[in-house]
């Protein structure tokens, strides 16, 4: 399956979008945080953890999703937020902890719910798996369309909630699929220190479902892989486990030195980064013109500069709002 | 005393009778947990359903509590009314993640945009040595964390109508009942949990505690099983010339704590019986709704009898001497009064 010209378009301004979108966080995010880093300060306080690098898989993969399909993502939630069509003033509101965020201010970055989108996400690993299962298993039995996207890390495939969910799944044979962003670390573990196989994937065999590796964090393949699987999930045909090969250009979250990398990993990395990759390879493909492509990003990144506009012009919550919201 | 066309049921039934008519009201409304469907529950909530609903609605899952609760809040934000069992409250340990951290905080973290409309049932109480690991009640430790509310009954009249407005609340609820209180054969039932239950769907309403017996000398508060030994003692007492008047809250989560702090402002005596541990408990949450006002005169210190911070164990001789029962309520009120 391969994706068409106005679809790469998507894909690559996509990209773009998350991208400049985190850079301008990573920058918002240490004022007031030097010369002591205290996670307390600054105009965006708390953890924070950034997605550059994993763009290619938040994009293939909701290239074939719409509105009405469901998506849960994790604690390193923004490029698969974007790529879901969150709406990016209120998520920049949140994020900044502000009263027009989608939340009012209760949720902040790891916490976005955007059910006009049918987004999710949440701060503990594999947390999204029952819920992705659930809203399929709600789909299937009320016989309306649409799939269910967990966004897992490959820490997350260690988890009981990982395993329960995807034999559940199987068994009920729902309309949903587990992609696994594989970015090699857990915090400073190195997958191959906790995890007992050397490919995630694998690990569909014994759930009686596909599953599929996809090297290289390319975003054509992850397009073409995930396009399949979601079509098959759509047809009634069950789950897939789907494990992408990508990586963090950015720490565990931000605060973190890094130190348990390799020398020259981070380097090496960037020598990879996606996003000119593709620009690369949209140019010599003859897809888009050199002016197009800048004007994708220069569209980019007025909307990011709109959307962190909004949320520093945007006021506090009332701190009495603390107390409401608790029951719907 | 007899009543024309009375309709004794089991809490059992009486659960099983409201998820029926709620989900013949509703097609969103679905039951799953383990061994619900052809079994009907081990605890017989919900005999019946699966020959009605079929086994797409009344569906068997893996012993797999974190994937089946998370499941049932993910199909909760999708416009579900699942209805989940955790087979035992014991078992929270290997799923409290699904229940506190998603089904209780999704909605206020989303600010309010996403409802979680899930009831989460669960049997509760000991007294049948099955020691430690299915015996708890952990009502202070659900009733404690912000986001979930929660309901006991003591009767299957309540536990009909909590059941139902349970399903109809856009909340999550968390239905714990007593299973020496749910007219299951093979564990020894307390009948008088077997009362008169109207044919029609009916709510209670969540969060309204009732005044079981009325008295002038001493208020006794309880819950589920605890009401019976209140009621049992309340009748020793009066033997004695103490008239006790017994509160049963019904709900922990919202607490009424108009009900209890009225009632207390009338007798100037308070008992509260829990069958939760002693420590950081309904009881002591109780003792302050009382006192915390300042404008309440006892006449007593108040007291209670709980559970003592141990874990359940397994000979009779151990646990019965743990649990609370009506002697021991009796005897609290007569040194009060």
């Amino acid at each position: 399956m391969q994706p068409s010209n106005k679809t790469l378009g998507w894909m690559y301004q996509t990209m773009v979008t998350s991208r400049r979108f985190e850079t301008v966080i990573n920058k918002i995010y240490m004022e007031g945080k030097s010369p002591v880093f205290n996670m307390a300060n600054g105009p965006i306080p708390g953890e924070m953890h950034l997605s550059d690098g994993q763009e290619p898989v938040a994009v293939g993969v909701c290239a074939h999703l719409t509105a009405e399909d469901i998506v849960t993502a994790t604690h390193r939630p923004h490029h698969q937020a974007i790529a879901k069509g969150v709406d990016l003033n209120r998520m920049a509101a949140e994020i900044f902890g502000k009263a027009t965020g989608l939340s009012g201010g209760r949720g902040g970055h790891m916490h976005i719910f955007d059910p006009a989108v049918n987004f999710a996400c949440s701060g503990i690993i594999a947390q999204g798996m029952g819920p992705a299962a659930g809203a399929a298993l709600s789909r299937k039995m009320q016989g309306k369309p649409g799939v269910a996207v967990a966004f897992i890390g490959e820490g997350a495939a260690n988890q009981g909630a990982f395993h329960e969910t995807m034999n559940m799944a199987s068994v009920w044979k729902l309309p949903m699929i587990c992609v696994i962003e594989d970015n090699a670390w857990g915090i400073s573990v190195a997958k191959s220190k906790s995890t007992s196989v050397e490919k995630n994937h694998v690990r569909a065999a014994s759930y009686g479902i596909p599953g599929h590796y996809i090297p290289g964090n390319d975003p054509w393949a992850i397009y073409d892989v995930a396009g399949e699987a979601i079509a098959r999930a759509r047809a009634g045909d069950g789950p897939t486990l789907i494990e992408v090969e990508t990586f963090r250009l950015a720490g565990h979250f931000m605060g973190d030195a890094e130190g348990y990398r390799p020398k020259g990993e981070k380097e090496a990395l960037f020598a990879r980064d996606p996003i000119p990759a593709m620009r690369q390879r949209l140019e010599a493909e003859g897809r888009f013109t050199s002016s197009e492509l800048d004007g994708m990003e220069a569209e980019a990144q007025a909307r990011v500069d709109a959307a962190i506009r909004f949320a520093r012009e945007s006021a506090d919550p009332k701190p009495e709002d603390a107390l409401s919201a608790v029951f719907a | 005393m007899e009543m024309e066309n009375e309709r004794k049921l089991t809490i059992a039934r009486a659960m099983a009778e409201a998820i029926a008519q709620e989900m013949r009201a509703d097609p969103t409304v679905f039951v799953m947990g383990e061994d619900v469907a052809q079994l009907g529950g081990v605890f017989g909530n919900t005999r019946g359903l699966v020959t009605e609903f079929g086994p797409e609605r009344v569906r068997d899952t893996p012993i797999s509590e974190t994937g089946f609760i998370g499941a049932a809040v993910g199909a909760a934000q999708d416009g579900m009314r699942p209805v989940v069992e955790l087979m035992f409250v014991d078992f929270f340990g290997v799923c409290f993640d699904a229940i506190y951290n998603l089904m209780a905080k999704n909605t206020y973290f989303s600010g309010g945009n996403v409802k979680v409309p899930m009831v989460l049932m669960t049997s509760t109480g000991g007294g049948y040595s099955d020691a430690g690991q299915h015996s708890q009640c952990l009502y202070g430790t659900f009733a404690h964390l912000p986001g979930m509310k929660v309901v006991s009954p003591s009767n299957a009249h309540d536990a009909k109508g909590l059941m139902t407005a349970a399903i109809r609340d856009n909340a999550p609820v968390v239905f714990m009942f007593h299973k020496g209180l749910q007219g299951m054969g093979w564990l020894g039932t307390e009948a008088g949990a077997n009362v008169h239950v109207p044919e029609d769907a009916y709510e209670v309403p969540i969060g309204k505690a009732a005044v079981v017996r009325e008295g002038t000398d001493v208020t006794i508060v309880s819950i589920a099983m605890g009401v019976h030994h209140a009621l049992k003692a309340a009748a020793q007492l009066e033997a004695d010339g103490i008239s006790a008047e017994v509160v049963d809250l019904r709900s922990l989560v919202p607490l009424d704590r108009e009900t209890v702090r009225a009632s207390v402002r009338k007798t100037g005596r308070l008992i509260v019986v829990d069958e939760d541990y002693h420590s950081y408990g309904v009881s002591g949450e109780i003792i302050a709704t009382v006192c915390e006002m300042g404008d309440i005169q006892l006449k007593a210190p108040p007291r209670r009898i709980a559970y003592p911070d141990v874990p359940i164990p397994f000979a009779r001789v151990m646990e019965q001497h743990c649990l609370p029962n009506a002697d021991k309520v009796a005897a609290a009120a007569r040194e009060l009064c």
